[in-house]
């Protein structure tokens, strides 16, 4: 009992933490970024060479890993996304736009990562060290990176509750175009919201390839999991994001424990269509129109 | 009307006669390779550690020697080589350009089952030999009779889970282990194979089956079974499992100290991704595959590789099958002397071999031996099983206990 509960605990915050970066893409820059998975396995690329390079720790490898990817994704946003955004006379059609640029965009990151990378599973061992809570071993990574999910959520939380810049970005998610009445530049705060996002994922990436063998093409399975928690938490609502990646990591486990480890798929898309019957705009999210 | 098309008749049948006479007028100065390989997709992790090093390694040593030796000259390999993008359509279209437009002389296989599988009609209907160094099929008996041309080198699944059995109950009979096993495996082609055969196997042999689930490819965490089967306390794990869930699992393993007599893990156990991951904490874990890790041939053909391939090694398994198929395929060319290629798939069929796997001979278009079991021991993944082959090293149980990292 208390291994499956803590396992999907620490399941859980991982796919909270791996979504948070796509509900400020999708739910403020209202990009519908497919080449969310790549950029995260970029991120992990980006660790696993620091490592078995330099021996540098991933957790000080965050340090490099986080500014550049907010620079990055403030560059993909500036010179690809923006004339999709300009040019698009609805949030729907940019939504649809969107999907077509950075599903061009996943091959291109996709390629130039096999390029330089090769198609081969990469690994590396830090901080697997086993971890006594409650009874049960846990392994320390796994802890950690839960533990980092954690402070990013409350610290996002509160610099979106809490600060200018954080209201001006919800008010963005909620109504962009009541938004600009009240003076806020919707550009510049999408753009922002969107390069926050990308420096999320690659905290995830990073944390994630601790404890996760990935290769250059493995990207899709992170935005198809983000995305299904991001749309159960309510599109844009990070508190719906945990929630949902929690939710979704206790099922898996306790239906592995319980059940049939053969079954953590079907109950995954269960839950999710079981939210979507219940509250089609998810946990937290508010229906539109 | 009539003169018109007439003259048209004679000067297509010109031409064509002008075609047929120039072909093999034209001296050949190279033999053309061609191949399909997955690049991008769900197959390049695989492919790119099995296949393509031995491809460009062979090609690289074959024309650094001046080329393939036909009568008494040496003709350079040429190659022309396309992505596949892991898709059965994309590699079987490749294979037909490669025959019809680019005129291959010869053609390489793609990697994986499901592709061989998807190639092997048109290749046996042009009449190219087909190597498939990667496929492991139940059919491939079956196959072998269907399409004359194939040679299938690693053999069937069932034997592999048949093996593991039959060395699981000699280790039984010495009083090594006990009778309880725990199985898992991944629900996909190979784990649904092997867990099949293994089942029956398992029972007949009078195994206590304590834990027997599948999981869906992908799985992200599996704690939750490797702590029901700690739970279980059995003799004997075995996990039918994919490159990153045989690195998962161990890891778990390790983490929550489960450390049964034997440790099996599925494909990527052979990789040297796991050695290197794992560095001494893999010794004793049993995993499918494995090459006599003694032989001067092998030694000598893992230098090679990692000299070709900036300090990469090969995994322990299909890498060396590949390589000894690129071996067989040059000897029956420069046996034969010619591009004549139903010669060569007689050459194949019929004759015997030196390959860094040692001596081949195929019987039904199949190797007679094969490694199964493979054992981690002083960081060389030894075969194990079948204990009757040459070079088999004893399996060293129990299993030593998890170090710290």
């Amino acid at each position: 009992m208390t291994n499956a509960l803590l396992t999907g605990l620490l399941l859980g915050g991982m796919y909270a933490l791996v979504a948070m970066g796509l509900t400020l893409q999708y739910g403020v820059a209202r990009i519908m970024n497919l080449s969310y998975g790549e950029v995260l396995i970029a991120a992990a690329f980006a660790a696993h060479g620091l490592f078995t390079a330099w021996a540098l720790s991933p957790l000080l490898g965050l340090a490099f890993v986080i500014p550049a990817s907010f620079a990055v994704n403030y560059f993909f946003y500036r010179f690809l996304l923006l004339p999709l955004v300009r040019r698009a006379r609805t949030r729907d059609a940019l939504e649809v736009d969107s999907i077509l640029a950075t599903f061009g965009l996943m091959f291109i990151v996709q390629g130039v990562m096999l390029t330089i990378f090769g198609g081969a599973y990469y690994s590396y061992s830090f901080f697997a060290i086993p971890i006594e809570m409650f009874g049960a071993q846990m392994a320390a990574n796994r802890i950690l990176a839960f533990a980092v999910a954690m402070v990013i959520g409350l610290a996002l939380y509160l610099g979106l509750t809490r600060t200018r810049i954080g209201t001006a970005i919800r008010a963005v998610a909620v109504d962009p175009i009541s938004a600009q009445l009240v003076a806020i530049d919707v550009q510049r705060t999408s753009a922002l919201a969107f390069a926050l996002g990308g420096a999320l994922v690659a905290v995830a990436g990073v944390l994630v390839s601790m404890f996760l063998t990935f290769s250059a093409t493995s990207g899709v399975i992170f935005t198809m999991k983000a995305l299904i928690i991001v749309v159960m938490g309510g599109v844009g609502n990070l508190l719906g994001c945990l929630v949902a990646g929690l939710l979704l990591g206790l099922s898996e486990s306790f239906v592995a424990t319980y059940v049939d480890p053969g079954l953590t798929l079907a109950v995954n898309y269960a839950v999710f269509l079981a939210v979507l019957l219940v509250k089609p705009a998810g946990f937290f999210g508010r229906a539109q129109r | 009307m009539t003169i018109s098309m007439t003259r048209r008749g004679v000067a297509l049948l010109a031409a064509s006669v002008a075609l047929l006479i120039a072909t093999p007028v034209l001296a050949q100065n190279s033999i053309k390779f061609g191949y399909a390989i997955s690049r991008t997709g769900p197959n390049v992790g695989g492919a790119a550690v099995t296949t393509i090093p031995n491809y460009d390694l062979w090609v690289k040593e074959v024309n650094a020697a001046g080329g393939l030796k036909i009568g008494d000259k040496r003709l350079p390999i040429e190659v022309v080589h396309y992505d596949d993008r892991s898709n059965a359509e994309e590699a079987v279209r490749a294979i037909e350009r490669l025959i019809n437009q680019d005129k291959v002389d010869f053609i390489l296989p793609p990697w994986g089952t499901g592709l061989n599988l998807a190639v092997g009609p048109v290749l046996n209907k042009a009449g190219y030999p087909h190597l498939a160094a990667t496929a492991v099929t139940d059919r491939a008996p079956e196959l072998a009779k269907r399409w004359p041309n194939s040679f299938w080198m690693l053999g069937a699944s069932s034997d592999a889970a048949r093996t593991l059995v039959e060395l699981l109950v000699k280790l039984r009979s010495e009083g090594k282990i006990g009778d309880t096993v725990a199985m898992v495996s991944v629900a996909d082609g190979f784990g649904i194979d092997l867990s099949a055969a293994a089942r029956p196997a398992l029972t007949q042999a009078k195994f206590k089956l304590a834990y027997d689930k599948t999981y869906p490819v992908g799985t992200q965490d599996l704690a939750p079974i490797v702590n029901e089967a700690k739970a279980l306390n059995p003799d004997v794990f075995i996990a039918f499992s994919y490159p990153p869930d045989t690195l998962g699992i161990t890891e778990q393993s390790r983490i929550a100290g489960f450390n049964p007599k034997v440790f099996y893990t599925g494909v990527g156990t052979a990789f040297p991704l796991y050695k290197q991951r794992f560095g001494a904490n893999a010794d004793g874990v049993l995993g499918i595959g494995g090459w006599s890790g003694d032989s001067p041939a092998i030694k000598d053909y893992l230098a090679r590789h990692k000299a070709a391939n900036d300090g990469k090694e090969p995994d322990r398994w299909a890498s060396a099958v590949t390589y000894a198929s690129l071996q067989m395929l040059q000897q029956s060319i420069e046996r034969v002397g010619k591009v004549d290629r139903a010669a060569v798939i007689k050459e194949l069929q019929t004759g015997t071999f030196d390959t860094v796997i040692g001596q081949v001979k195929l019987q039904n278009n199949m190797p007679t031996r094969y490694w199964w079991v493979g054992q981690w021991q002083n960081g060389e993944f030894y075969g194990v099983a079948p204990t009757a082959n040459d070079g088999a090293k004893a399996v060293a149980v129990p299993k030593p206990g998890w170090k710290a990292p």
